[in-house]
């Protein structure tokens, strides 16, 4: 009984989802309200430190796509939730996920140190790369990508905390940045704009 | 039509929700309280759940404690363009006859100064503070690092992601000075 209440409510939710959608008149394919392709120039060169302690330069990302994500490891909300979106995205594809590079830029490098770093991204994704770097190198990678954070820091809190820009970056293979995804961003719909330019490159 | 559809869905939601874990307290419902496995490294983690009220009164969370961490605070974001920002708040309302929603990008209960990693698959004790229910115990189910919720619909079948939205003024009227 149990189970014929939890599938009529799964086809059920998947028909008002499927409605939502119709109605709030998304389109299927291209730009969409949350995944947008980039008109600017964004992105860039960077040299880091990955979680292994080991440099890692955007060379390392050539030939594959990546979905970038600039967080800490300090922030208990948003950053999993979007790190968890992109390991979705990824399931998501199938086995062309695999030729998508889980990356995570840490804009708190301070505290986000490789060995920090080795124990958070493993939980997300086992090939989720983490990033981290000096304070100067780290403010150069942001700029280039426009991510616009800051230290928040007040006497009664426990600690500082970091306000930050949220958003999941496309990179294809020749290293360009080809999408931003809006915090909130559905892995489907991610998983979707990836393909599209799967397609396209094939 | 449309409206069978919802009649629908509302008795599913409902013979669901009473099977999901939830604690009572008088006329308040936590409804499967939740939080992420963390790694060693991690000092902080966020409880998510909702809280129904069925009193004609409204009611607000005030505060919190777990012997998981040093300590335990009401946290919100509030997004200014893009940029997201997380401050205490001093509570969260709990409307008469209506719900408080702590979901990823809106409210959570922060867990600062984790004592160890949160284990995925176990559950942790946490202490509700209301106004005026006052104390409440909860169990929150530890699930994994990158769980994003447990369902993907929640007030008004409105998507989760728009949960952290709109809530600007709101978060300013409940932001400690």
């Amino acid at each position: 009984m149990l189970h014929i209440g939890a599938v009529l409510l799964a086809v059920t939710i998947l028909g008002i989802g499927a409605w939502l959608n119709l109605r709030g008149g998304e389109p299927a394919e291209g730009t969409s309200a949350t995944g947008m392709v980039v008109g600017v120039e964004i992105g860039g060169p960077f040299e880091l430190i990955d979680h292994t302690g080991t440099t890692f330069t955007d060379r390392d990302l050539a030939g594959d796509y990546a979905l970038i994500y600039f967080g800490y490891t300090y922030c208990p909300d948003v950053c999993p939730t979007e790190l968890g979106q992109i390991a979705a995205a990824i399931d998501e594809l199938g086995a062309d996920g695999a030729r998508v590079r889980p990356v995570m830029i840490t804009i708190d490098p301070e505290r986000d140190t490789p060995e920090v770093l080795a124990e958070y991204v493993p939980l997300f994704h086992e090939r989720f790369v983490a990033l981290t770097g000096a304070k100067a190198e780290i403010l150069g990678v942001a700029q280039a990508y426009r991510v616009l954070f800051r230290k928040f820091e007040d006497p009664t809190y426990t600690d500082y905390l970091m306000d930050h820009s949220s958003f999941v970056y496309l990179l294809a293979p020749d290293g360009k940045v080809v999408g931003m995804f809006r915090y909130g961003t559905a892995p489907e719909e991610m998983a979707l704009v990836i393909r599209q330019h799967m397609k396209a490159n094939s | 039509m449309i409206r069978t559809i919802l009649a629908a869905v509302t008795i599913l939601l409902t013979l669901a929700a009473a099977h999901a874990h939830e604690e009572k307290r008088g006329d308040l419902v936590i409804s499967h309280p939740w939080t992420r496995a963390t790694a060693a490294s991690q000092k902080n983690g966020a409880i998510f759940m909702e809280i129904v009220n069925h009193s004609d009164d409204a009611d607000r969370l005030i505060g919190a404690s777990s012997p998981e961490a040093e300590t335990v605070e009401v946290h919100g974001h509030f997004k200014d363009g893009d940029v997201m920002r997380m401050r205490r708040l001093d509570g969260v309302d709990v409307p008469a006859g209506g719900s408080a929603y702590l979901a990823p990008g809106g409210y959570h209960v922060m867990l600062i100064g984790l004592n160890g990693p949160l284990l995925e698959e176990t559950t942790i004790n946490v202490t509700l503070e209301f106004e005026r229910a006052g104390k409440v115990e909860i169990e929150a189910i530890v699930e994994s690092a990158g769980y994003r919720g447990p369902k993907r619909f929640t007030r008004n079948g409105m998507p989760m992601k728009s949960e952290g939205q709109g809530m600007r003024e709101e978060m300013h009227k409940g932001m400690r000075k």
